[in-house]
């Protein structure tokens, strides 16, 4: 009953996350070539049947490369994403929570922090922490991880807030309850629910921000497949050879599109119920 | 009823309007005419049709719904609903005071715009002269100084005086015909007169008022004819004072029957179970249960402090029902709040059986807290999202220390207090109607035994003959129990029908009725 | 505006721990990092010449008091004063993302008011396309667009130093995907009007469905887009890192990227600090202009400060 209200759109997109997570999970099962092999004699080849996306520089499949390189897109967004989600949500509780006297000074602390850390556009504060750690994956997941923390914590400020002046906490507080009960029960299920929803969508954007630093050179190192840098080495040959920008720009874009209608029919059906 | 001989303004015969995938007919066969310096009423409770036929005469009917049958405006046939048509006729021959559900003025635009707008979009009076036009409009609507309000929005305005601006916009351009779709719902008594006053002014002067409501004492003061509907059809109509005496049908008896106004306290209004009268009812010495002394509450500090309460004292003795009226914004709900300790005062005390509040150690004032209940105005928004019936039973035994066996028993026993079948107990909360939340909200204050409960706006969202029984019951349950109830309302015939003593809050402090 | 100090002051501090974050002797980085072979003498002339030999509150306030007058410190790369770097990126950066900013807008307005239309059609498309641009990587966009108008048309250059022609690929990359965010918000404004008792209201007094369109659906659609303003500048700021790279354009984002890549950290803080000025003064900018357009914000500051 619940499941049908998905909506046709929101199947469909599932199907294209369960598809990219298979892609990331059991990628050689998916990909025609390993994607790494190298054949110098059929570099640079256009899309054929043999190979649907073309091949590259060095003859590599790009058609593998691409399903190989969801596996480190992928993983970044989602970890990143789940990162944000953590740090996003502790200090959104802080900053949204209650004004008494010895809580207030922490509670204005977290709400300007969190302004603050907005106030870095996402991209700038991941290059940022990338020059102080330096270039490589970890550093791309924290980045993004803290580039997307804001705007979570900002969420979860806005659902605390909105739930300690509901009708539901006030019922709770007549009757006696804890502060902790009140928040563990009420409080913080009610406020998480609706940004797990809209995480779905964050994720989206994350692998978008994990692939513009890969674009950078500042990821995954060459020749690892991943969908930014792959387009940073095709790209001096974008004339001569579009596929090679083409296709992995298209995953990203797929994976954009997929988590955003998702993530829209997640919350569509939050709110029916 | 010598007007009959004229064209009527409007008429409408056979009107029927169906919605795709609905079986029965929102509206089913309505026929009726407004003449001329005539009113005509419809009568009847949520979902009974009135609302929609009110639309079908301006061609407002939303676009998924169907409709049959005839509509003439004067002479000629209406336009097709939703025609451009419509625009030349809405607002100048044909207007509709709508029913303010807290945005039916666009809070974006000024009260001036949006009341000078009939005469912006009929080209009626040149902009230089619509000033004046607008300040006249408003002062017959009777708002207080009308000029002030000119570049105010909706949203800075107080329910009443937002209503009077409605009313202004739709009669500025002096149409003939008024569709007031339920004016003076959610206002007090004394905004209620004002509007039906410059209503019936309107009706004197020629125009003719269809009037949608559920206030039967409104409709019996201005109509000349009413129809009671009931699921889309006419049930009764007539002269209000026949049918209103000696009504035929037995809705329209009911109807009559669960009309706060007028009945005496503890008579029950709808229950046939008996009544002890007040006279027989237990008198023991006054005992209070709640001392309000000289409480002073307000937001903000220095110039921008707003004073909500000012030295405001109050009692509530056991076993009695005070009642308190107010406008909103008048500091009814921080009086709960302070009375409930949600809320503390800046001054003064709260006793609650003449125990301070603020001198008490917290495991103290939370065993202090359960002699309280509230019964709060949205019930929906208080049970946790997705939570049953049940659940919301069993967490409130729990909070009242009921050990964890006794729950289940507990909690049946309590709704078939309240006459909740065990069926509703098991569905989800946001599926049950109105009256039925209330009947889970009161339960659920009652899990605790308390020797007082605070009641927020409780029937204010109900049709009269729900409100009625959720009346009565509030009654037996005083009987039985012998809580003692502060009632918050705007509603001055609920109040008094249900209070011992009748407080108004006026400015931050109470005075004797 | 106290706020607003607040958050730049923390703004400041964050930069600060982000440089005491840095692994390795700063001394060392700004000799070239640790492949440098830096004598011990070369050492502790650097850590006097940056300060670095005092106590870490020092420092903090010694930094705090620099930025105050505008002093970003010394490239480590190129040895001269960070605000001097950034003096000549500054201006092409901006003229990038305001013309950007303004497209994104004009592209958004065009979605909202076919969101404001009847046509369930029209809608659905619109809606589809927003979609589309609010998860299109502007960096693939932007190879996109330099093969098509470039490669098979030859209408724009696909290297962009200066002048009008120049410019038209780059901000209609880093437009798109604004453009896209702006009009998903301002969709759901559109749609919460379009329901709204006031509609009806409007209606009944004789306005027509262009009237009801014009003058209160639009304009609440709009309103939750004004409130974006300063997000969707910062991200474009972000953006230009990317673009600027990609059409070789000079400013700030070039010399970002290229600073990041060199670890030239008092460059990449001078960037991000910038930006993270630029955000805050565009965030008090909207706020009065949304005042404006929409009073209840006003009101609403009013009474957030009396009640809270």
């Amino acid at each position: 009953m619940a499941r049908s209200r998905l909506g046709v759109d929101g199947w469909i997109a599932l199907g294209c996350v369960a598809l990219l997570a298979c892609c990331a999970i059991v990628p050689g099962m998916l990909a025609p070539f390993p994607p790494l092999a190298i054949d110098p004699t059929g570099a640079f080849a256009p899309p054929s049947m043999a190979h649907p996306f073309g091949t590259d520089d060095s003859g590599r499949d790009v058609l593998s490369r691409v399903v190989y390189g969801a596996r480190d897109s992928l993983t970044i967004g989602v970890v990143a994403t789940l990162g944000g989600l953590l740090a996003g949500t502790l200090l959104g509780s802080v900053a949204g929570g209650s004004r008494t006297r010895a809580f207030g000074p922490l509670r204005y602390a977290a709400d300007r922090f969190i302004e603050a850390l907005f106030s870095f556009p996402g991209l700038l504060l991941a290059l940022l922490l990338i020059s102080v750690r330096g270039p490589g994956v970890a550093s791309v997941v924290i980045a993004v991880a803290i580039s997307t923390a804001p705007g979570y914590a900002r969420m979860v400020r806005g659902g605390v807030r909105q739930m300690l002046g509901s009708g539901s906490v006030e019922a709770a507080q007549v009757q006696g309850d804890s502060t902790a009960r009140i928040w563990r029960t009420l409080v913080l299920p009610e406020t998480l629910r609706p940004v797990l929803v809209l995480a779905t969508l964050g994720v989206g954007h994350a692998v978008i921000l994990a692939a513009a630093l890969g674009f950078l050179g500042l990821g995954t190192p060459p020749p690892a497949p991943e969908w930014g840098a792959m387009l940073n080495a095709g790209r001096p040959y974008l004339t001569k050879a579009w596929w090679l920008t083409f296709f992995p720009g298209l995953a990203i874009l797929t994976v954009g599109i997929a988590c955003t209608v998702l993530g829209r029919a997640l919350e569509r059906r939050e709110q029916w119920q | 009823m010598a007007v009959t001989s004229t064209i009527p303004l409007v008429r409408v015969e056979a009107l029927t309007v169906t919605f795709p995938g609905r079986e029965l007919p929102a509206v089913d066969n309505v026929s009726f005419a407004v003449h001329p310096g005539e009113c005509v009423a419809l009568v009847g409770e949520s979902g009974s049709g009135k609302s929609l036929t009110a639309r079908a005469l301006l061609g407002l009917l939303p676009s998924s719904a169907r409709h049959r049958g005839a509509i003439s405006l004067g002479e000629d046939p209406a336009p097709a609903n939703g025609s451009p048509a419509w625009t030349a006729i809405r607002g100048r021959r044909a207007a509709l005071v709508p029913q303010d559900a807290l945005g039916a003025l666009d809070p974006l635009r000024r009260i001036e715009l949006e009341v000078g707008d009939a005469l912006r979009l009929h080209r009626l009076v040149p902009p230089s002269g619509r000033r004046e036009r607008v300040v006249q409009a408003l002062a017959d609507a009777g708002m207080p100084t009308p000029e002030q309000q000119l570049r105010r929005r909706s949203d800075e305005l107080s329910g009443g005086l937002r209503q009077r601006a409605l009313v202004a916009s739709a009669l500025i351009a002096e149409p003939e015909l008024i569709v007031a779709d339920e004016p003076t719902t959610a206002l007090d008594a004394g905004h209620r007169r004002r509007i039906l006053g410059e209503l019936r002014r309107r009706v004197r002067e020629g125009a003719g008022l269809l009037l949608i409501s559920h206030d039967l004492a409104s409709v019996r003061d201005v109509a000349d004819r009413v129809l009671v509907m009931r699921n889309g059809r006419v049930v009764e109509h007539g002269d209000p004072r026949t049918v209103f005496s000696t009504p035929a049908h037995p809705f329209t008896r009911e109807l009559i029957a669960a009309s706060p106004g007028g009945k005496p306290r503890g008579s029950r209004l709808l229950s046939t179970s008996t009544s002890t009268s007040a006279a027989h009812r237990a008198q023991p010495a006054p005992k209070p249960r709640l001392e309000l002394r000289g409480i002073v509450t307000g937001f903000g500090t220095g110039s921008l402090r707003t004073p909500v309460l000012r030295h405001l004292t109050l009692e509530v003795n056991a076993g009695e029902t005070v009642g308190l009226l107010g406008e909103s914004g008048s500091g009814k709900t921080t009086l709960l709040r302070v009375a409930l300790g949600l809320h503390r005062p800046e001054a003064g005390r709260v006793l609650i059986d003449g125990v301070d509040r603020g001198a008490t150690s917290r495991a103290d004032s939370r065993r202090m807290q359960r002699r309280i209940g509230l019964v709060p105005q949205d019930p929906l928004d208080s049970f946790p999202r997705g939570a049953s019936g049940q659940s919301v039973l069993l967490d409130a035994l729990r909070a009242a220390g009921v050990a964890r066996a006794q729950r289940p028993h507990r909690a049946s026993a309590l709704a078939s207090e309240v006459d909740l079948s065990p069926e509703l107990l098991h569905r989800d909360a946001a599926t049950l109607s109105g009256g039925q939340r209330q009947r889970l909200a009161i339960a659920r204050a009652l899990a605790r035994e308390p020797e007082l409960l605070l009641l927020d706006e409780p029937v204010s969202a109900l049709d009269v003959t729900v409100q009625a029984r959720v009346l009565d019951l509030l009654d037996e349950l005083q009987e039985r129990r012998g809580t003692a109830y502060l009632l918050v309302s705007h509603d001055t015939d609920v109040v008094s029908h249900m209070s011992d003593r009748v407080l108004r809050l006026e400015k931050g402090t109470v005075s004797e009725r | 505006m106290v706020g607003a100090a607040a958050v730049m002051c923390i703004v400041a501090t964050l930069a600060f721990v982000a440089l005491q974050l840095i692994p390795g002797d700063p001394a060392e980085a700004a000799l070239g990092g640790p492949g440098s072979q830096a004598s011990a003498e070369a050492l502790a002339a650097a850590r006097a010449e940056f300060g670095l030999d005092r106590p870490v509150l020092a420092q903090y306030a010694d930094f705090l008091w620099r930025l105050l007058r505008g002093d970003l410190g010394i490239s480590y790369a190129q040895k001269i004063p960070v605000a001097q770097v950034l003096a000549g990126a500054i201006g092409p950066t901006l003229a990038l993302a305001g013309i950007s900013l303004l497209l994104a807008w004009a592209i958004a307005l065009v979605s909202v008011f076919i969101a404001s239309g009847h046509s369930r059609v029209a809608r659905t498309i619109a809606s589809a396309l927003d979609l589309i641009a609010a998860a299109m990587p502007n960096f693939w966009l932007a190879s996109l667009l330099v093969l098509l108008f470039t490669g098979m048309l030859g209408w724009f250059p696909a290297v962009s130093t200066g002048g009008f022609h120049g410019i038209v690929l780059p901000a209609l990359s880093l437009a798109v995907p604004t453009a896209g965010f702006i009009a998903q918000v301002c969709r759901a404004g559109v749609d919460n009007a379009r329901s709204a008792p006031f509609v009806e209201s409007a209606r009944a007094r004789g306005e027509s469905e262009a009237g009801v369109r014009l003058r209160h659906i639009i304009r609440h659609g709009i309103v939750p887009g004004l409130n974006m303003t300063a997000w969707a500048l910062g991200s474009l700021l972000g953006g230009a890192a990317v673009i600027e790279v990609i059409f070789a354009r000079p400013g700030l984002g070039r010399t970002l990227v290229n600073a990041v890549i060199v670890r030239d950290i008092p460059v990449v803080l001078g960037v991000v600090l910038f930006a993270a000025f630029a955000y805050i003064v565009v965030t008090l900018l909207t706020d009065l202009t949304i005042a404006r357009v929409d009073p209840r914000t006003e009101a609403r500051l009013h009474r957030v400060v009396a009640g809270g």
